[in-house]
């Protein structure tokens, strides 16, 4: 018995500057008729939480239920961060491998404000998310730049590389119709970017948009009675926490883990996403066809291609430049654009992800099709220890 | 002196100190402090120990803030780019992110030794920072 994505569906993503619900309720309506069902058929939707826009964001499946029309349907809503979108998909699948029904709705929508994502409002001391922009004026990018420098001291990274992510990213963006950025872009473009975070420059770092992304999932045998030929398999979904001692600086935290009492886990938290994936789908990295994987900034693509798998590490450049990881490559990362076509709208980027895999596995995805796609990877990582990854076949 | 924050460092005539807790049944070691169950998972301690935290330590990684972070953050005006580094304290295994004093990134290096201050946020309260080996 396995769980399918029956249909999937999205709002165009950009700086729109309406409200989350409207970019949701547009995302659901569009799944729904790609899959082919009616909003009352749905026993059961989940809404991916956002944090920034008040009391409906936070219990975003009855905030969506309602918008759509109260059906009487059972819902859930969950927050992980950047993992939410993921976690509202595992919580569905996970109620309809227990047999409790045959179809649900998933929604992530957000609506962001502009500038760097800031802590939750108030005097909050007690709260690590806020003191460590209090303490320290340490923002996300910041984290992202640390992992830059890193890569350059250990693997000899350069600028010009991470600027070859965003270049090849801009280009495959250029293609998809659901991108707020839609114009290819050339390295030196975004050499000579602003810089943010030494080494990371404005154009190697993903911007806040609106965004709203849906998926409808089934039962096999529901698929089966809708007549749906060759459907897209929901085989793997992760969403394992770290393992002690995590010894890579994780956002938003002051330090990490000692490892004075029990040495460093052989996988590292990244690559312990994707292991656990890989365990539950049956797969390796060998039989993947394209991964979507979180390049909150270009030089987190190349250890993102690492951690999944890819290529040993320390050679996601040189994939790169050989143009492997590139539409017409032959293991095409981010073929949708990725963040850096895309932004983050955080409850939705997961489930886009998703919208992404089953559009390639079932040869939609037009002038971005990678060809004979039969296994997709997408892979991110929130806060606090939250991480997620899916894995569709054909 | 106001501190930015009780109980996560203190400042004596030994110099500046992080406070960090450490287990003593299996010697893992945290910061910020954490008195309650120890975070290894294997370990079943149910009280940490408040421990001073070596003062020296290798960068593991290091960056900037070239535009002022938001709040809460309080930005000096005209605003200053804040140094931030990661720093190795190899003898407890862990990397304790901080403020750098006196350094730009084209100063620091991954592998460089720095040692632990202490300097004003820009509203006054101070803050832990590392700087180079006096």
């Amino acid at each position: 018995m396995s769980v399918v994505v029956l249909g999937v569906g999205m709002h165009p993503w950009g700086k729109w500057g309406r409200p989350f619900l409207e970019y949701g309720v547009a995302a659901a309506r569009a799944a729904l008729r790609d899959a082919g069902v009616a909003w009352t058929d749905v026993e059961f939707v989940v809404g991916a939480d956002t944090i920034r826009n008040g009391y409906p964001g936070f219990v975003a499946g009855a905030s969506y239920a309602q918008a759509l029309g109260w059906s009487g349907a059972r819902i859930a809503s969950c927050y992980a961060a950047c993992a939410s979108g993921a976690q509202a998909v595992d919580i569905a699948r996970t109620r309809i491998l227990a047999g409790l029904c045959d179809v649900a709705l998933v929604v992530g929508a957000d609506s962001t404000p502009k500038g760097f994502f800031k802590p939750v409002g108030g005097d909050r001391p007690d709260d690590p998310d806020w003191l460590r922009f209090r303490l320290l004026g340490a923002t996300n990018p910041a984290y992202f730049a640390l992992y830059a420098r890193r890569r350059m001291a250990v693997y000899g990274s350069t600028p010009a590389d991470f600027a070859a992510v965003k270049v090849k990213n801009s280009r495959a963006g250029s293609l998809n119709p659901m991108a707020r950025y839609r114009k290819p872009v050339t390295a030196e473009e975004v050499l000579a970017s602003p810089l943010v975070a030494d080494p990371l420059r404005l154009m190697d770092i993903c911007a806040t948009s609106d965004g709203g992304a849906a998926v409808v999932l089934a039962s096999e045998s529901f698929a089966r009675r809708r007549g749906s030929r060759a459907p897209v398999r929901l085989a793997a979904v992760s969403t394992v926490t770290p393992t002690f001692p995590s010894t890579i600086l994780e956002l938003p935290n002051f330090a990490t883990d000692s490892c004075a009492a029990v040495p460093a886990p052989e996988r590292p938290f990244r690559a312990a996403i994707a292991h656990a994936a890989y365990e539950e789908a049956g797969v390796g990295p060998e039989d993947v066809s394209l991964a979507e994987v979180y390049d909150l900034s270009t030089a987190l693509e190349l250890d993102w291609m690492e951690d999944v798998g890819l290529c040993p590490p320390g050679e996601a450049a040189k994939l790169l430049h050989d143009g492997e990881t590139g539409l017409g490559g032959r293991i095409p990362v981010n073929p949708s654009g990725g963040l850096a076509s895309f932004g983050e709208a955080i409850p939705a980027q997961a489930i886009a992800q998703l919208c992404e895999l089953t559009a390639q596995l079932r040869g939609e995805a037009g002038e971005r099709q990678v060809p004979a796609a039969r296994v997709g990877l997408a892979a991110n990582q929130g806060l606090f220890g939250h991480g997620s990854a899916l894995i569709v076949t054909t | 002196m106001t501190l930015a924050i009780e109980g996560w460092f203190a400042v004596d005539e030994d110099g500046v100190f992080l406070l960090g807790t450490r287990c003593a049944t299996c010697g893992t070691v945290t910061f910020p402090p954490r008195p309650g169950l120890c975070p290894n998972p294997r370990c079943d301690a149910t009280s940490m120990e408040t421990t001073r935290l070596p003062r020296r330590g290798r960068v593991w990684s290091y960056t900037n803030a070239c535009y002022p972070p938001p709040a809460p953050y309080v930005a000096a005006d005209p605003y200053v780019p804040v140094t931030l580094a990661a720093v190795e304290l190899d003898e407890v295994g862990i990397v304790v992110l901080g403020q750098v004093k006196g350094l730009t990134v084209n100063e620091l290096e991954v592998g460089m030794e720095l040692e632990l201050t202490s300097g004003p946020l820009s509203d006054g309260p101070l803050v832990w920072m590392w700087e180079r080996v006096s």
